[in-house]
């Protein structure tokens, strides 16, 4: 019961949270062009450069091979893991994700590999280390013991599926049922739990933030249209000018 | 030239460019004169510091945020990952840590943080949250003047995160609570008064380009104008000040205007707006910039013309390609034909592909030159309609006035290109060490194209870069006289009928 009331209050705080953070990125105007150039010079090149950079970390590839590889296979291994977990909260399980079901664990492995790729850079590195505060430590390590007591409970202490599948239900329909499992188990529900609460006063803002980074989403054309950045237009003349938007 | 005798060890110039080990505390001697008092006081800054400049400072900080997208995406997104540390010329040129980009950040973000967030406010310890005191005001003043806001950083950082702006937004504050830099509140004042970053007068001007008439007619037997506020001309010539006198930018100059006259095209300059560079954008003063911008609107007004260009000129063609239009438009006054504003490079370009302009190449056999990607053009603009014509566009045009061209290695130009170190309003005398370690890595990248094809010399497109360059190629090596303008390759080229008629 504790961990459901953990799960839920995190799960509000985080939602609501980001909710806010998104909300005051996009009500902040952006008052001049600032897209990193060369840029697409239309919107649908920009979603094709955003989507580079979602998926493929385009920047971090052209700044440090190493940097990237550890962080994509991290990033990657954790997408997949998120959409292994749906098998605990669909019934019947989808079939695309009892598909990908045993892709888990060599999710979780990624997740690890590049972890531990990324701590050690923190440590060896000199320049990564001095600019490296207490949380950024902190953080890789609480995500590793979220992969990590998870796959324990994949290959060491397993745990009972049905139960974590009756108790994961319960929680999407708000019929609550104690968790009947490991305390193992209950460690990987609270990390998880924390990280839900410290995701929206964090640097995981990055998520949310990169699709609000001017130098990212905007589109090269100051000439052909005026930008005003969601401002009161300050024109010289008296005629509107003919772009409202951030575009 | 005589070198000077130097205060400080210059870099050598190894094989290739290295990443150093981090030293603390490198350049922590370094920074910029403190403006004087009537020198803020002209821009509407405090003349001096400020009794509560902290509390001051803080407040001018949130608001910052608020009316900026990217200041607050930029605070909150940074994971630390370190992609960027090692791509700052500065920090490759010196070793100190805080000329990290991501570094020079976290002075403003720590502040940021310990005043603006949660878990700043109650665990600064944990987030690394710090105080506005005199220390991190110290270190502001010092680091946030070791930035050329080139974005260099940008183009690495997984979120596209821009030092320059966070660069632009400490100088803003510091220029609030009464801590401005000399160098650029001095210049900016000078605009203002007098139209032109040297605060040269009218007549002054208006001599300058009378002799220079005289020369180039003397010189190459044809009658080239350098006409200045002539109503009605079609186009409005707006250059950086250093075009009327500096070498090598004077040669630039009479280049643009070698173009104009063969191509049929009446241009003037504005004694209004007798200067491209806008350093309001250096001390991210909006306010500033706008006025400085307006000057240019007014210009083409007042004289009728029907088009904008600017000449070379790296942060001015940034200021006028992306944000001319915003702070000054709109130009539905102009002819729609062209974009305003153009470049020169575009102009000439454009005139090059309608063979407009008769060029003879082996004018300039006796040069082997290479092209520095000025930043701000590279970075932050465009030229051209097509996503990277700022590379490709000056390249075509050098490749057409002469027949040795190389380029330097591929990361070092284009989007990866290396500041020459002297830009974003540190182009002075007092930040010298500084100018001469950040142009390291730009030397090691000559010297490597140097070493394979025996370059006699370097073109750019910048005045800051010119300047620059002369000042920091003897200290590497090189003859100050090695750095040249586009239009120069261009002007001398340039085939003149025997007999004008
Ligand atoms: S903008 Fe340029 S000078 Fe400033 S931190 Fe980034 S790379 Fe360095
Ligand atoms: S590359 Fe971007 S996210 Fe990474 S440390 Fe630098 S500024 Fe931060
Ligand atoms: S001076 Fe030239 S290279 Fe340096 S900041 Fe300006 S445009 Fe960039």
């Amino acid at each position: 019961m504790l961990i459901s009331a953990i799960l839920y209050l995190a799960a509000i705080i985080c939602v609501l949270g980001v909710g806010r953070k998104v909300y005051q990125y996009a009500a902040t105007p952006a008052p001049l062009k600032i897209p990193t150039t060369p840029a697409p010079t239309t919107r649908a090149g920009v979603v094709w450069r955003m989507f580079r950079e979602v998926v493929f970390f385009d920047s971090l590839f052209k700044a440090s091979k190493f940097t990237w590889l550890f962080g994509w296979l991290f990033h990657a291994g954790l997408f997949v893991a998120l959409l292994c977990h749906l098998r605990y909260f669909t019934e019947p399980v989808w079939g695309w994700v009892a598909l990908i079901a045993p892709l888990s664990k060599y999710a979780g492995l990624a997740m690890l590999v590049g972890l531990t790729g990324l701590l050690g850079r923190r440590f060896l590195v000199d320049r990564v280390r001095t600019i490296s505060a207490p949380s950024d430590y902190l953080m890789l390590l609480l995500i590793m013991a979220i992969a990590g007591s998870g796959l324990l409970m994949r290959f060491v202490w397993h745990t009972d599926i049905v139960a974590v599948k009756q108790f994961a239900r319960g929680l999407l329909s708000f019929d609550l049922n104690a968790l009947s499992g490991s305390s193992l188990l209950f460690l990987h529900l609270l990390f998880v739990a924390v990280l839900l609460l410290i995701f929206p006063f964090s640097k995981l803002l990055h998520a949310p933030g990169l699709f609000f980074s001017p130098s990212r989403y905007q589109v090269d054309n100051p000439r052909e249209r005026r930008h005003t950045g969601g401002q009161a237009s300050k024109s010289a003349n008296s005629a509107v000018s003919q772009e409202q938007k951030n575009g | 030239m005589a070198k000077k005798p130097v205060p400080f060890d210059v870099p050598v110039l190894g094989d290739f460019t290295d990443t150093p080990a981090v030293k603390p505390g490198a350049m922590s001697h370094s920074q910029p004169f403190v403006a004087k008092a009537p020198i803020n006081e002209a821009l509407g800054y405090p003349g001096e510091l400020v009794d509560n400049w902290q509390q001051v400072g803080v407040e001018k900080l949130g608001e910052l945020v608020k009316g900026s997208r990217a200041l607050r995406v930029y605070l909150d997104s940074c994971v630390k990952c370190g992609a960027c540390t090692d791509k700052c010329h500065y920090f490759l040129g010196t070793g100190d840590p805080n000329n990290m980009p991501v570094a020079r950040q976290d002075l403003l973000r720590s502040v940021y943080r310990r005043h603006y967030t949660l878990a700043g406010k109650y665990l600064p310890g944990l987030v690394g949250a710090k105080e506005f005191d005199e220390q991190m005001l110290d270190d502001w003043y010092k680091y946030f003047h070791q930035c050329s806001q080139c974005r260099r950083c940008s183009v690495y950082c997984p979120y596209g995160i821009d030092t320059a702006e966070v660069s632009m937004a400490a100088r803003e504050i510091m220029d609030t609570i009464g801590k401005g830099q000399k160098y650029c509140n001095e210049i900016i004042g000078k605009v203002h008064k007098l139209g032109n970053n040297l605060g040269l007068p009218e007549p002054a001007l208006a001599d300058t380009l009378e002799g220079l008439e005289e020369d180039v007619e003397e010189e190459i037997n044809v009658a080239v104008k350098f006409p200045l506020d002539v109503k009605g001309a079609e186009v409005l010539l707006v250059t950086p000040s250093a075009d009327f006198f500096a070498e090598p930018h004077i040669d630039g100059l009479i280049g643009y205007a070698k173009v104009f006259h063969q191509a049929g095209i009446s241009w003037t300059i504005s004694s209004h707006a007798s200067e491209a560079a806008n350093f309001g954008l250096f001390i991210g003063s909006r306010d500033n910039m706008q006025k400085v911008a307006m000057r240019i609107r007014e210009a083409a007004l007042e004289l009728g013309v029907k088009r904008i260009v600017f000449g070379e000129c790296g942060h001015a063609w940034r200021v006028g390609y992306s944000f001319l239009n915003t702070l000054a438009g709109p130009f539905d006054f102009l002819d729609s034909r062209y974009p305003v504003p153009q470049h020169i490079v575009e102009v000439t370009h454009d005139l090059i592909q309608q063979g407009r302009l008769r060029l003879d190449k082996s004018a300039n056999d006796d040069k082997r030159v290479t092209f520095h990607d000025s930043c701000n053009v590279a970075r932050a603009s465009r030229m051209g309609d097509k996503a990277g014509g700022q590379f490709t566009l000056p390249r075509d045009v050098i490749r057409a006035s002469c027949n040795h061209f190389f380029d330097m290695p591929a990361d070092t130009i284009g989007e990866a290109t290396f500041c020459c170190g002297g830009g974003g309003g540190l182009l002075t005398d007092d930040l010298v060490e500084l100018r001469v370690k950040g142009a390291k890595p730009r030397m090691q990248a000559l010297k490597d194209v140097n070493d394979q094809h025996r370059i006699t010399h370097m073109a750019a497109i910048c005045a800051i870069c010119k300047s620059q360059f002369s000042k920091v190629f003897p200290y590497y090596g090189f003859e100050m006289d090695q750095i040249i303008s586009v239009h120069q390759l261009v002007g001398d080229a340039l085939v003149f009928p025997v007999d004008p008629g």
